[in-house]
């Protein structure tokens, strides 16, 4: 099921946010070194046919469409000024080069040459300008209009050059540009169609059933290695495993449950490529209100859960163990595991200490999906051992942003955090944990006005280090990232980082 | 015939407030449910103002009385309105759903009408038999599983190992590639089929069974006809009559739950439509899928009472005052 519709970038439901780290990189390697495809053996004008379990809910990343229009549309058929690059990386696309002014205020960007949007019309300044104000306009649903704030005025000196003027400092501009897709000025209806400068563009859009992509003819760069994709939607996870089983898809991007991997691992014709998400399972507490409130009874619970059980229950032999919401593909990742690790004896001392010596009961209102009710009984368990008693309520994603994201209304919650980057949250004292740390906000604040990506990184590995020793939230573990495919089909990304998934590379075997 | 039309018109009448009640009683459970449809078009890292801008776009944040009104004033205009998730208009998106969801349903009816008939027959005319007596046996099994559990066994089987069918899902190209879009039904329909002609067959039983302990059997037997004939002449008539009403009512019940089915096999009918419309609070979805629906449930019962009127004269004698 679908879940969460959310939009760009920012996202709860499903698990693709990855940045693709040198062991993702070596796994993939040797997956496709088994895999008997060599670059002239592939089929040039190949269907390739992608499972996956994320319909878009429309084509407008802006109104609500959901992570399911990024992997089908991020740089397959719109692109940005940049990309992020499954290795992590933020790479310049339409944007040929830019220049920062010393005071840091000024970006200067020129734009690449001779590119075309699908309709005809060539890319020009107007275009990105007009782009750009799409996200940070009054009705953008986009999560990332927030970070786009510090954008005070956009400039179109010529055709070719572009000139942002920033009220603060942002050192993450380029990287925050890279979820802006650059669209044709001209084009309207765009929850139903597109005019993108991408390697494909639209052919059919069946709600329910599929996304047809076709190769586009006129497309400036590097030009794709198939024909055509075909973005086939599943509501059911066995559904889309049976459909990789008898052929009619090549790929399943995101494979969410482990006892389903071993059909493909025994079976010669299919490889599975593990990649590192950035999808963090979370007990989100509601920082606000007592027992909460008390920075013990939180690294209580943390020593309390043995975090290694549920990712074994939930995943297998699959998955990453973390201290903190910062995972090892971020910059600014330090390994925490070592605080506040699984201790029951010294959980229970710290709860004497705050005051709770025969513990507590709180409730955990659990999201209705997968992993959520089987981890959420889970620490119940655990939590028992130490004398806190923990009811589970069960609410859908819907009620989830009612109850929990806008009222606040809630005293734990489990959810899973996909989000690229998104230590930032700890540093938004009105976020729905209400984790409220003037220093973490302040260090936040700072990494973002830094002059240099060193000055960043050191501010946040900071406040990682602070919201760690704080608990300020129990981070259970990071999800797996699991492509399957066909042995015939090579070339994809393994960690469809903002849950993208470039298709331009994807080669079928004749 | 003013018998029939005023008999078409009460029956109209029923039909107009049947819908008119549906409506309302969908509307209000729909705003029962927790959660917000602007609730869809957010995500983690909205900040309020967003919030309240998608509340405001998709008018969650007017009085539910405003929202009555503007729900039954579009209604009475046979406007659906447009998803506020996808913003694609309600209306066609239905008729595109009703293209997997209609050919589903009328042909797993038929294929269990096929079925049901002819082993509901055999099963009570030959009930001291051991085959009439397996049918009655398969047949309450057939009641007792669940559609789903069929569906996944038939795939297991049919598209997992043997291969014969796909698995799921449907060609993206739909009926512009019929031979794919039907080879996509097949073991859906037999699915729903399996399940539907198992009750069908109890019900056929039952009803020969009556029409074979009947006295105008037994006299068109002592007037010479053979077992077989007088079977045929007069049994499946009006066997038949209670055999239909049970019919229109399988009819609809397949036609929604169709919805476990399409689930199982990811078709992109109107069941899939529903659930995800609900998953997300986007009313315009449901709201136009349910009164569709209902609307269709309604016809279907409406239709089921006319034929049972033509095929039994009794019934249609007791409109028209007099007899054939």
């Amino acid at each position: 099921m679908s879940g969460l519709t959310t939009g760009a970038g920012v996202i709860l439901k499903g698990n693709r946010l990855n940045a693709r780290t040198i062991t993702a990189a070596a796994l993939l390697f040797g997956a496709l070194a088994a895999g008997p495809v060599r670059a002239q053996d592939f089929d040039a004008d190949a269907t390739i046919n992608i499972g996956s379990l994320y319909e878009p809910q429309n084509l407008d990343n802006t109104a609500g469409a959901g992570q399911g229009i990024n992997e089908a549309f991020n740089n397959n058929v719109y692109e940005a000024l940049f990309r992020l690059a499954d290795s992590g990386a933020v790479e310049p696309v339409l944007a040929k080069s830019y220049k920062v002014s010393d005071d840091g205020l000024t970006y200067t960007f020129t734009l690449q040459s001779g590119v075309k949007f699908h309709s005809g019309d060539p890319l020009t300044s107007k275009d990105v300008k007009f782009s750009i104000e799409r996200v940070t306009s009054a009705e953008s649903k986009s999560s990332r209009k927030n970070s786009l704030k510090p954008i005070a005025s956009i400039e179109t000196p010529d055709d070719a050059t572009v000139v942002v003027k920033l009220s603060s400092r942002s050192i993450s501009l380029p990287y925050n540009l890279s979820y802006v897709w650059i669209i044709n000025d001209t084009a309207t209806n765009l929850t139903a169609t597109e005019d993108g400068t991408g390697p494909y563009e639209l052919e059919d859009w069946r709600r329910g059933s599929s996304l047809a992509l076709t190769r586009f003819d006129g497309y400036w760069g590097t030009k794709p290695s198939n024909g055509d994709v075909v973005f086939q939607y599943f509501t059911e996870a066995t559904a889309l495993n049976n459909a990789l089983l008898t052929g009619s898809v090549d790929i399943i991007t995101s494979v969410q449950s482990p006892d389903s991997l071993k059909q493909f691992q025994t079976n010669k014709d299919f490889t599975v490529a593990e990649g590192k998400s950035t999808t963090k399972l979370l007990l989100a507490y509601n920082d606000r209100v007592a027992p909460f409130d008390n920075v013990k009874v939180r690294k209580a619970l943390a020593r309390a859960v043995d975090d290694s059980k549920v990712l074994k229950a939930v995943w297998g032999d699959y998955g990453t163990l973390i201290g903190s919401m910062v995972p090892p593909t971020d910059p600014w990742y330090v390994d925490l595991t070592k605080t506040d690790a699984y201790d029951p004896a010294s959980a229970k001392a710290l709860l004497s200490e705050a005051g709770y010596p025969n513990g507590f009961s709180f409730t955990i209102d659990t999201p209705n999906y997968d992993p959520h009710p089987i981890a959420a009984q889970f620490l119940q368990t655990e939590l028992a051992k130490v004398g806190v008693k923990v009811s589970i309520n069960v609410i859908t994603a819907n009620e989830w942003y009612s109850k929990i994201y806008k009222a606040h209304d809630f005293q734990a919650t489990l959810q899973e955090h996909v989000n690229h980057r998104d230590i930032v949250f700890y540093g938004n004292p009105d976020f729905y944990w209400g984790y409220n740390n003037p220093k973490v906000v302040d260090l936040i604040k700072q990494a973002e006005a830094g002059t240099t990506t060193d000055e960043q990184t050191t501010k946040l590995k900071e406040a990682n280090q602070i919201i760690a020793d704080d608990a300020a939230s129990n981070w259970i573990y990071l999800y797996p990232q699991i492509v399957v495919s066909a042995k015939s089909v090579s070339g994809y990304p393994v960690n469809g980082l903002n849950s993208q998934f470039f298709a331009g590379g994807i080669k079928k075997a004749d | 015939m003013p018998a029939i039309l005023s008999y078409l018109s009460r029956r109209l009448i029923i039909l107009l407030v049947s819908i008119l009640v549906a409506a309302m009683v969908l509307f209000l459970l729909l705003r029962l449910l927790p959660g917000d449809p602007a609730n869809a078009l957010v995500s983690v890292g909205a900040d309020p103002e967003q919030i309240e801008a998608a509340r405001r776009q998709v008018g969650s944040d007017l009085p539910l009385s405003e929202q009555f009104i503007h729900f039954v004033s579009s209604l009475a205009r046979f406007d659906l309105g447009n998803s506020f998730v996808s913003h694609a208009p309600v209306l066609p998106e239905i008729g595109k759903r009703l293209a997997v969801t209609v050919p589903l349903t009328l042909m797993s009816f038929t294929l269990a009408i096929v079925i049901a008939l002819p082993l509901g027959i055999i099963a009570a005319v030959k009930a001291d038999r051991w085959y009439g007596w397996l049918i009655s046996v398969v047949s309450q099994f057939g009641i007792a599983v669940p559609v789903f559990w069929i569906g996944i066994l038939l795939v297991t089987l049919f598209a997992v190992n043997l291969r014969f069918f796909p698995s799921g899902g449907f060609p993206s190209r739909g009926w512009q590639r019929p031979e794919a879009a039907f080879d996509s039904l097949v073991l859906p329909v037999i699915t729903i089929a399996i399940v539907m002609s198992a009750s069908l067959i109890r019900y056929v039983r039952s009803a020969t069974q009556d029409v074979l302990g009947s006295d105008y059997l037994r006299t068109a037997r002592a007037l010479g006809a053979s077992f077989s004939e007088a079977l045929i002449r007069h049994g499946i008539r009006n066997g038949s009559v209670p055999v239909i009403s049970i019919i229109g009512i399988e009819l609809a019940s397949t036609l929604l739950g169709a919805v476990v089915v399409e689930r199982v096999f990811s078709l992109p009918g109107l069941g899939s439509m529903l659930l995800l419309g609900i998953e997300q609070r986007d009313y315009p979805n449901v709201q136009g899928v349910l009164f569709i629906s209902t609307l269709l449930v309604l016809l279907i019962g409406f239709a089921a009472d006319l034929t049972q009127r033509i095929i039994d004269p009794r019934l249609r004698g007791r409109a028209a005052g007099s007899s054939r």
